[in-house]
């Protein structure tokens, strides 16, 4: 089974989350699709086996030798990417997009393209099976296929090891890295806080989720914080027959665990919000096996 | 009288408290009646609105050109698929069947511009909206606003901040990460506030955010939320970085609390109303420093 978890908002506990949940058995497949800004090998440590390189586009670069200056390219660039400086053309870095259209009009074959080649993909083994982490160079795009790639891995890897379980911690936000995170997923899992600004990110992300009719489902981090915002929330996934699979307080522990690169479940197993995690757990496991009869 | 300034606020780890400055940075140079613009460039998903509630003024819709091909005029020599670098025309010669898959299309032109046949033609796409809501005589907040299933906000980004130019001062609140909405927010900006908190995510992160930004040559400074929570690694990162701590904010309950609830710290306590004036100070005077 694979399990996505995203939250629509940022810093709302995916991470945490995610960890707990993996640090729940003993053989699992941790995929982090949060391939902007990977956390998860930061608490396990895994110990890497393979290194892939992702080339996330390409970038045009003017070839100032061949170039005449005639502009026919800044005439064709809808990204506003090439100007004059003077009499020199001049490619701006970060708003070519990579289409290459300049370099196949240009009629002096002045522009040369090249690869953008820093990101990379790791595979490895942690301590409660193995992980799959992709890392996004700065300023890099397409990070849905590298999603993908990381997806394609731990897939590959879950059935040549005959592990069951792949979980997928996803990308904050409802765009192109979040639906490859998501689409065909055997369950989602949406981590929201008692906000106001959580619950309008609730709303779009349940919109993404119904748009693939995926399975989905709710755990509402923090809600302590906020009790009336935790309870509109409660009514919101009542009224829209969303299953909530669990509320969590606010718990200094789960810092303090993050600070202490683990899991709140290894760090903290006995703890009550490591028992309401497992039973929040076997709760989105229980919905699913419902859902499958 | 202030010199234009265009200051981003970003973070590389989501949830760290960007809106959170961005929307009180705002409201106490708005009250102030400073000439201001806050731009929420978070177009997936904005939330400077359920902090700032004013009247909406003008919305306008943010659209791309995505290719039609005409197939009665298509001779299927797969030109076009050749050309496209986004993989967002789908073609098989011996069947003659050919597709644009208009979420992958990034609107570049290069399909029209080598079709030998005259048979493709543009519609305009619709990706999402900027609004924009007067919040007083001198200030509004501009909202890019992406419509659920695009794909990328970048466009919707890029139309926001230019309807905020004219402006004296332009805060923008920067989408998370390190990626291509992230850069295209922080490119036109003159300094950026990086928001993180002292955990080992937050770190990572925010030295993620530096490397960008300054291979970027941006110069930036730090604020540290939620800072009596996590371990004291960030502080020291900054000073051997030499990168300015522009504020603290610590865990507070009731700073969770007002935030929960859409409302602002700033209009609520006083002393947190002087620390944002203070905050825009130390800004101003740390981008005058990198600049000298």
């Amino acid at each position: 089974m694979e399990i996505a978890i995203i939250s629509g908002k940022g810093g709302t506990g995916k991470s945490s989350i995610s960890a707990a949940f993996a640090t729940l058995q003993n053989e699992i497949v941790l995929a982090d699709c949060d391939v902007d800004a990977a956390n998860l090998y930061l608490l396990f440590n895994p110990v890497c086996d393979n290194e892939y390189i992702f080339v996330s586009g390409q970038k045009a670069k003017i070839n100032q030798e061949k170039c005449n200056s005639c502009g026919v390219c800044i005439d064709y660039c809808r990204f506003d990417a090439i100007f004059k400086k003077g009499h020199k053309v001049n490619i701006s870095e970060t708003l070519c997009d990579g289409c290459l259209l300049c370099s196949r009009i240009c009629p002096r074959k002045a522009i040369d393209i090249v690869n953008e080649d820093k990101s990379r993909m790791y595979t490895g083994f942690f301590k409660n099976g193995r992980m799959v982490y992709g890392r996004l160079a700065p300023g890099e795009e397409n990070s849905g296929r590298l999603v993908n790639l990381v997806r394609e891995k731990a897939k590959q890897i879950a059935k040549e090891a005959g592990i069951s379980n792949i979980i997928i911690d996803g990308p904050p936000g409802i765009g192109c890295p979040v639906i490859s995170s998501i689409t065909g997923v055997d369950a989602v899992l949406i981590v929201t806080e008692p906000t106001m600004s959580g619950l309008h990110d609730l709303k779009r992300t349940l919109e993404i989720t119904a748009g693939f009719k995926l399975n989905t489902s709710v755990i509402i981090n923090k809600f302590d914080i906020n009790i009336s915002m935790t309870s509109r929330i409660e009514t919101y996934c009542y009224q829209n027959d969303i299953k909530l699979i669990g509320k969590l307080q606010f718990d200094p522990l789960i810092v303090e665990a993050m600070v202490n690169c683990q899991s709140i479940i290894d760090y903290a197993p006995d703890s009550d919000i490591s028992k309401r995690i497992r039973n929040s757990y076997s709760k989105l496991l229980q919905f699913n096996l419902i859902d499958k009869i | 009288m202030n010199p234009k300034t265009k200051i981003a606020i970003a973070s590389g780890k989501g949830g760290t408290g960007k809106t959170f400055v961005s929307t009180n940075l705002f409201n106490v140079l708005q009250k102030r009646d400073l000439n201001i613009a806050l731009v929420d460039c978070d177009a997936e998903e904005p939330n400077d609105r359920e902090f700032i509630r004013a009247e909406l003024q003008i919305s306008h819709t943010v659209t791309q050109k995505v290719p039609v091909i005409d197939e009665s005029k298509c001779s299927y020599c797969g030109k076009c698929k050749e050309y496209c670098n986004y993989n967002a025309i789908f073609f098989l010669k011996d069947t003659k069947m050919i597709k644009v898959l208009d979420e992958l299309c990034h609107g570049c032109g290069a399909c029209s511009v080598v079709c030998a046949d005259n048979a493709i033609v543009e519609k305009d796409d619709i990706l999402g909206s900027v609004n924009q809501y007067g919040v007083s005589a001198n200030s509004v907040l501009i909202e890019a606003r992406m419509n659920v299933g695009v794909y990328s906000p970048v466009n919707v980004i890029k139309s926001a901040i230019k309807k905020a130019n004219g402006y004296d001062i332009i805060l923008l609140d920067s989408p998370p990460g390190t990626s291509c909405p992230f850069i295209q927010t922080v490119a036109t900006a003159d300094y950026v506030v990086l928001v993180t908190e002292p955990t080992p995510f937050g770190l990572s992160d925010l030295m993620q955010s530096v490397d960008t930004l300054r291979g970027m040559g941006k110069s930036c400074g730090v604020i540290i939320n939620r800072a009596d929570l996590g371990n004291k690694d960030i502080y020291d990162y900054l000073k051997f970085e030499n990168i300015p701590l522009l504020m603290t904010v610590p865990f507070d309950k009731r700073i969770a609390f007002s935030y929960s609830n859409g409302e602002l710290l700033t209009n609520l306590y006083s002393d947190w109303d002087l620390k944002f004036h203070q905050l825009y100070h130390t800004i101003t005077e740390q981008y005058g420093n990198s600049n000298h």
